[in-house]
């Protein structure tokens, strides 16, 4: 059974009532909520997505769901809660679905420590990791989205698991997160992209999601094999310039953009360059899609 | 959660206390079990704890490999708690050293340090000590100098903390985060209990670590008894976890002769008997830990008529289950909010009490612990 299977009205009265389980990574996580919206927006998003069945573990469940009957009404909030915890201060109501998406964010970044967590989007081809690994506001998950578009399957657009025993990456193809002007460029590449609806005025601007292709979620079950590392950077008005990043320097980078890297120690360091034995690294610095695109493609032949 | 049980064969309520007291009852746990005991150990903060508990006592085989994904993870966390306890304690050292007066570690940090049982699997969220209240000034200017920001700076909670609590408001570090309270005495003085803080700093003694010689800890009934008076005049945000701390606290001094003797005497001579009565009572219905009959009946004797009282023994089930909706009842709430009420009650006398819930109510800013 997937999300589509169900119609919006029953999906909605399960989130309400029982719950719905999804794989979240390398996780199962079983879905409350009362918020319409929020029902909305996993039924559109997730669509494609299987439905965990009755004897899979679920892993964590969370909540998103207002406070109290008082703050459904007067200047309405929303919390999130996983197993107790509530790891974020309420929001607006309005924020319903990117909290839960940041949740999610959450439960991978804080309990999945049998990988290396590191933030960075991933994309896949013929079995073959591209891991975009950059800070927040250099276009990590613009590029993302464009390169998904182009064709590349999503494993995710903001978080590489790098499993500590095989050293591949786990696929979490959930949906891609993208801010303020990075909304429009992506709308105005392919019509038919599906757009979760934008929510104004979050801690990080203008907030949407992008639908994983359906073959980027059927593919759930392949993980990848890393091959090449692009340090992105997109600046306004400059010109195509690709460098080969050293070893050393990539792995200080890489380091800092590990989120469980002080937790695992020696592990993420081994692991880390274990990354670097099997890659390519380079830093690109572009202004459009038109650049850096066939600058990827020509990466990818060169060095996967 | 009303969630569809496709094979349940335990009940919810207790599971992870259950589990804890006896292990090996994991053999009949169904897989929506197993699920609810890790939602549950998540909720309470005692996931690193039941892992060592299962590890040593029942085969590796017998867990789930979905459940032991999720305990080893939770003993990576704990191992790194303990490793960046001991890194601050190191620096809160070197920036105390040349104070040259003694400062003690109180509850997880103490732990910590002693290598004690409670330690194992733990998680730590701040770090806690005891200084004389004349070494106070001269302790907070220290730290201000090697980096440790006080907060509530409002004028309001700045009185609340100094006039009317057992410690001065949290300090937090500017580079690292950690956050640090430094406590003057064990219990509010407004409470009206006032054990005499010198007391139990005469009382202390020295970490065993050769690394911390500076610290020390409270002796063992001092230990337990903060950690109890912690516990029992409290909130019960992590009651529970507190509560299992004492279980291991009580297991592994009861094995030092004249313990339980020692612990009553103490308990006498600070006043602080009844908190005390109820640790023990709480832990051995929870998690079975072994105390001798005389002493439960005699320190049962002292506390005389209220301990008994049934809605005590109500209100202490339902604050000391894991903060998981599976542990919860109807009354869950009803009785959060009377803890919540009796926690101040019990740290404030009446009229103090309405003035600071009415200043809470007018003056939204004014955050407080």
């Amino acid at each position: 059974m997937r999300v589509s299977n169900h119609s919006l009205i029953d999906f909605g009265r399960r989130l309400n009532t029982s719950g719905f389980a999804i794989p979240c990574g390398p996780f199962n996580v079983r879905i409350y909520s009362g918020i319409d919206h929020v029902a909305d927006a996993l039924h559109r998003l997730y669509s494609d997505f299987p439905e965990c069945n009755p004897e899979d573990f679920i892993d964590f469940e969370i909540r998103i769901d207002p406070p109290s009957l008082l703050r459904r009404y007067l200047r309405p909030q929303v919390t999130l809660s996983c197993d107790g915890r509530q790891p974020f201060k309420p929001l607006p109501l309005a924020q319903a679905f990117p909290m839960l998406e940041w949740g999610l964010n959450w439960v991978l970044s804080s309990h999945a420590h049998e990988h290396l967590v590191i933030h960075a989007a991933v994309v896949e081809r013929e079995g073959g990791a591209l891991i975009l690994a950059a800070d927040p506001g250099s276009g990590k998950s613009t590029l993302c989205a464009a390169l998904v578009d182009a064709g590349w399957r999503l494993i995710s657009d903001e978080l590489a698991l790098v499993n500590l025993k095989s050293g591949q990456i786990s696929p979490i193809a959930r949906p891609i997160s993208l801010k303020n002007r990075s909304i429009d460029v992506i709308r105005q590449l392919n019509s038919e992209t599906v757009f979760s609806s934008v929510c104004r005025d979050t801690a990080k601007g203008d907030i949407a999601h992008v639908k994983p292709p359906a073959a980027s979620v059927n593919a759930l079950g392949h993980f990848a094999t890393p091959k090449l590392i692009v340090f992105p950077k997109y600046s306004a008005n400059v010109t195509l310039d690709c460098s080969p990043v050293g070893k050393a320097h990539a792995l200080a980078e890489l380091t800092r953009h590990a989120f469980n890297a002080p937790l695992l120690g020696p592990e993420a360091f081994e692991t880390i360059a274990r990354l670097l034995d099997q890659t390519s690294v380079f830093r690109v610095e572009y202004s459009s899609f038109d650049q850096v695109l066939p600058e990827i493609d020509r990466l990818w032949r060169l060095n996967a | 959660m009303a969630v569809k049980r496709v094979k349940r064969a335990y009940r919810a309520r207790t599971l992870l206390t259950d589990i804890l007291r006896t292990p090996t009852a994991i053999s009949h746990l169904a897989k929506r079990d197993w699920e609810t005991l890790i939602w549950q150990a998540r909720a309470a903060e005692l996931l690193g704890q039941l892992r060592h508990r299962l590890t040593t006592t029942v085969p590796n085989t017998d867990i789930p490999i979905q459940v032991a994904r999720h305990l080893d993870a939770a003993w990576k966390i704990a191992l790194l708690h303990d490793q960046a306890v001991r890194y601050e304690l190191l620096h809160l050292q070197d920036a105390l050293l040349e104070q040259g007066i003694p400062v003690v570690l109180l509850k997880g940090a103490a732990y910590c340090a002693q290598k004690a049982d409670a330690a194992t699997g733990r998680v730590f969220n701040d770090i806690d000590i005891l200084v004389p209240k004349g070494a106070l000034v001269d302790s907070e200017k220290r730290l201000l100098g090697a980096g440790w920001i006080p907060s509530h700076l409002n004028a309001y909670d700045q009185r609340y903390y100094r006039e009317w609590m057992h410690e001065i408001p949290p300090m937090e570090h500017k580079n690292r985060s950690t956050v640090l309270d430094v406590h003057h005495t064990i219990v509010p003085p407004t409470s009206g209990i006032r054990p005499d803080p010198d007391l139990l700093i005469e009382s202390s003694v020295r970490v065993d670590d050769p690394e911390l010689l500076f610290f020390k800890v409270l002796n063992p009934e001092d230990m337990v008894i903060h950690s109890a008076s912690h516990l029992f005049f409290g909130e019960f945000h992590k009651g529970l976890r507190d509560l299992y701390d004492l279980h291991s606290l009580f297991v592994q001094f009861s094995t030092n002769d004249g313990f339980w003797e020692r612990l009553l005497a103490r308990a006498d001579e600070l006043h602080l008997t009844e908190p005390v009565l109820d640790a023990l009572s709480e832990s051995s219905r929870l998690f079975g830990t072994a105390i001798p009959e005389d002493i439960f009946k005699r320190i049962e004797g002292r506390c005389g008529a209220l301990s008994t009282h049934r809605w005590r023994g109500w209100l202490f089930e339902q604050a000391l289950r894991p903060n998981h909706p599976s542990a919860h009842d109807s009354m869950t709430s009803v009785a959060q909010w009377l803890i919540f009420a009796r926690s101040h009650w019990l740290r404030m006398p009446l009229p103090l009490l309405a003035y600071h819930l009415g200043h809470k109510a007018l003056f939204r800013d004014a955050k407080s612990k």
